[in-house]
């Protein structure tokens, strides 16, 4: 059993400027599972995904995280991406001059080494190209430079596709989105998630989980996770708000 | 790009260029004149080099001029004011002749410039190369197509000996002796430098180089170029440079004038590398022709301190003149880099971007002049400063000046100071490269509307020598 766990979370505190955001998750996923946690605005679901990338900005102030049974929070952002964690992120950075063929090398380059296959790169990186429905042009543009919201969506996944990280957390990768767009990104997301891997979508709208069903919905609210279910939890949380829930669970929690 | 290498320990900067470029020969010199500058020392310049008695009157001139006019008021006067004039060597002949063999070249002046790429570049794919030596052009050669189509390509020196009417007409008339006391100095113990003269129509379709290398201490390296472009010919010129690192200051103190008759194209690139104990106070400056397109391509990386403000004079209708600059300032490094355009006459155009990089304290400023005279109506010119600060304790500054006094001109002026951001190295990092070669990345990055103009050779030896100075920048 604990072989196919490809990540556990257990009671993470998490603080940014000494104010407690994320207040005692714990969380397993195993290998083939995509998760969806969704939460509000400020419900603490993005510094989660960024606490567990690394960012230095977020604070470990308790718990434990292991990524395929090897400790994570003693490794830096980098050390977290080599060992197999990938963050999608909600508001991907521009890097002017750097070409996104140039950055996925590099980016695979630290992986491989120096061994990097060029002839096989170009393969996989056109399929995947493909498959997103991202124009050839693309390779030579500069890192979201000038992209759309959608194209940087895009690129985000194809990032994912072309590391096969052991787990991706996509933070609101739906955001921004118009439905053709919607559909392509979650499309990408099944056919180049890994396989034996792990999948979190970080979602406020259940509309990416029409696409993608998840096996396990996590509510989050108020940095704890506050209800675990099937993907059917998605389709009642869009029916009754997330007002109706922080109802329920503050009668239950005597709040 | 994509010059990623695995990270090395801090402090490096310093032992990397020492073995790199930064060391030095014993000095077995043909002439070593003795410190300070007098007449005597201009006299016996211009007698060791047998020239014609106009030469000598324009450099004795010129000393009394150097002598008369005030340190610049502008860039770092403190350490202007502090420079020794008479500590400096001003004249070192290394060997008694040129040569086109590299077999004919001293061994140990043979082993520094293949140690730094020179006969490797001249193979590959340069129509012509000249290497200086201290004071010196030791070794020059150049492709016999070239000559045959009645292109020339010497060192100053002999470009006054064996073409006196070309040199006489053109010498010292984009840059006087009075243009500013180093250009005074130049002019009075100017020698080496390249001389090139295009023909008609001519197309050199592979570049000129010349490669300067200071090896004694206390130097004064005072080259003196003139380029001349003839109608409707083209031609690149490349300029390289490096020095040993030494405790005290040496000077280099160039003269370029660049001209380009009517339809011609003049590409001058400079990769300026000199060790952290060069002063660099050069004075370019280009004449642009009806319809022609100057473009100065102008790399600083190294230096104590560099004051440079490559210029281009649009005289004819419809010239063009574009100035693509960076600077890279370290530790204890001063680059006051800019560009000047005067526009003079109708519909001509110029484009100036400036890119600069501070890091560890370094200090980068941009000083521009973009000035439209009455005459040049209908002109354009776009200024773009683009300025990248490493760390918190380094420095950048714009100056830019403009006068229009022409109607119906069109001037874009932008200005721009942005910080590696956590955000940015973060994103990177989570992709898997470390904080450095995140940092490299941005920086190349930034970068490279400059460096996508070099040829390819010089594109990868750029990033590697930015690569040498971002090289522990954490911490």
């Amino acid at each position: 059993m604990s072989k196919n766990k490809i990540l556990s979370v257990n009671n993470l505190h998490v603080e940014i400027e000494g104010k407690e955001i994320v207040k005692g998750v714990s969380l397993e996923i195993n290998s083939g599972e995509k998760h969806a946690i969704m939460g509000k605005n400020g419900s603490g679901k993005s510094s989660l995904a960024n606490a567990l990338a690394g960012h230095p900005n977020y604070e470990i102030t308790s718990g434990t995280v292991e990524l395929d049974g090897e400790n994570l929070l003693d490794k830096s952002a980098t050390e977290r991406s080599l060992a197999g964690l990938f963050l999608g992120f909600q508001y991907p950075m521009t890097i002017p001059g750097v070409t996104v063929a140039n950055f996925l090398r590099a980016a695979i380059k630290a992986r491989n080494g120096d061994g990097i296959d060029i002839k096989n790169f170009r393969k996989v990186f056109k399929e995947k190209m493909k498959l997103l429905k991202i124009e050839d042009s693309f390779a030579t543009r500069y890192l979201n430079d000038g992209f759309s919201g959608g194209e940087k969506k895009r690129l985000e996944i194809l990032q994912m596709a072309m590391l096969q990280p052991k787990l991706a957390i996509l933070d609101e990768t739906d955001s921004g989105l118009d439905i053709d767009a919607l559909k392509i990104v979650a499309n990408g997301i099944i056919e180049s998630a890994p396989k034996d891997g792990g999948v979190i979508l970080v979602t406020h709208y259940q509309r990416m989980l029409d696409y993608i069903r998840p096996d396990m919905v996590h509510i989050m609210i108020d940095g704890r996770i506050v209800k675990t279910g099937g993907a059917e939890l998605a389709l009642e949380l869009e029916a009754g708000g997330y007002d109706k829930l922080e109802t329920e669970v503050s009668q239950e929690v005597g709040v | 790009m994509g010059n990623i290498t695995t990270n090395k320990s801090i402090g490096t900067i310093g032992e990397d260029y020492a073995e790199k470029y930064g060391f030095h020969d014993p000095e077995e010199y043909f002439h070593k004149g003795a410190r300070g500058i007098n007449h005597e020392v201009v006299e016996m310049i211009s007698k060791m080099k047998k020239e014609p008695d106009w030469m000598r009157e324009f450099r004795h001139k010129a000393l009394d001029i150097f002598l008369s006019k005030p340190m610049p008021g502008f860039g770092d006067t403190e350490v202007l004011n502090n420079i020794d004039f008479d500590n400096i060597f001003y004249y070192i002949k290394p060997t008694a002749e040129q040569s086109d063999n590299w077999d004919d070249v001293p061994e140990y002046i043979k082993n520094t410039f293949d140690k730094l790429g020179v006969p490797d570049a001249e193979r590959k794919f340069l129509g012509g190369i000249s290497a200086q030596y201290e004071s010196e052009v030791v070794y020059h050669s150049f492709q016999e197509n070239l000559k045959e189509q009645g292109v020339i390509f010497l060192d100053m020196d002999s470009g006054l000996r064996e073409y006196p009417e070309i040199v006489k007409k053109y010498f010292a008339t984009v840059i006087p002796a009075m243009d500013n006391k180093f250009a005074a100095l130049n002019s009075a113990v100017w020698s080496g430098g390249s001389f090139i003269y295009v023909p008609p129509g001519v197309d050199v379709t592979v570049p000129l180089q010349a490669y300067f290398r200071i090896n004694a201490e206390n130097m004064g390296q005072f080259e003196r170029t003139l380029i001349i472009a003839d109608k409707g010919s083209r031609v690149h010129y490349i300029e390289g440079c490096t020095a040993p690192v030494y405790t005290t200051d040496s000077l280099h103190s160039a003269v370029v004038e660049v001209i380009a008759l009517d339809d011609a194209y003049i590409r001058y690139t400079t990769i300026q590398n000199w060790s952290n104990n060069i002063l660099n106070l050069v004075t370019k400056r280009a004449v642009a022709n009806k319809n022609s397109t100057i473009e100065w391509v102008d790399g600083n990386i190294g230096s104590r301190l560099t004051m440079k403000y490559p210029c281009v004079y649009l005289m004819g209708e419809h010239a063009k003149g574009e100035i693509l600059s960076i600077a890279f300032a370290g530790p204890g490094q001063h680059q006051d880099a800019g560009a000047k355009v005067i526009h003079f006459a109708p519909n001509t155009s110029s484009r100036i971007t400036s890119k600069s990089i501070s890091k560890a304290g370094g200090q980068a400023s941009y000083r521009g002049l973009v000035k439209v005279h009455a005459t040049a109506k209908n002109s354009k010119s776009s200024i773009e400063c683009d300025a990248l600060l490493i760390d918190e304790k380094s420095r950048s500054d714009t100056y830019p000046t403009m006068e229009i006094d022409a109607a119906n001109v069109k001037i874009e002026h932008e200005a721009r100071v942005s910080k590696v951001a956590e955000e940015q190295l973060f994103y990177l990092m989570s992709r898997g490269l470390s904080e450095d070669e995140a940092r490299l990345l941005i920086v190349n990055g930034f970068i490279e509307p400059f460096t996508k103009e070099l040829p390819m050779e010089y594109a990868v030896e750029l990033n590697r020598l930015i690569e040498l100075e971002m090289e522990g920048s954490v911490g």
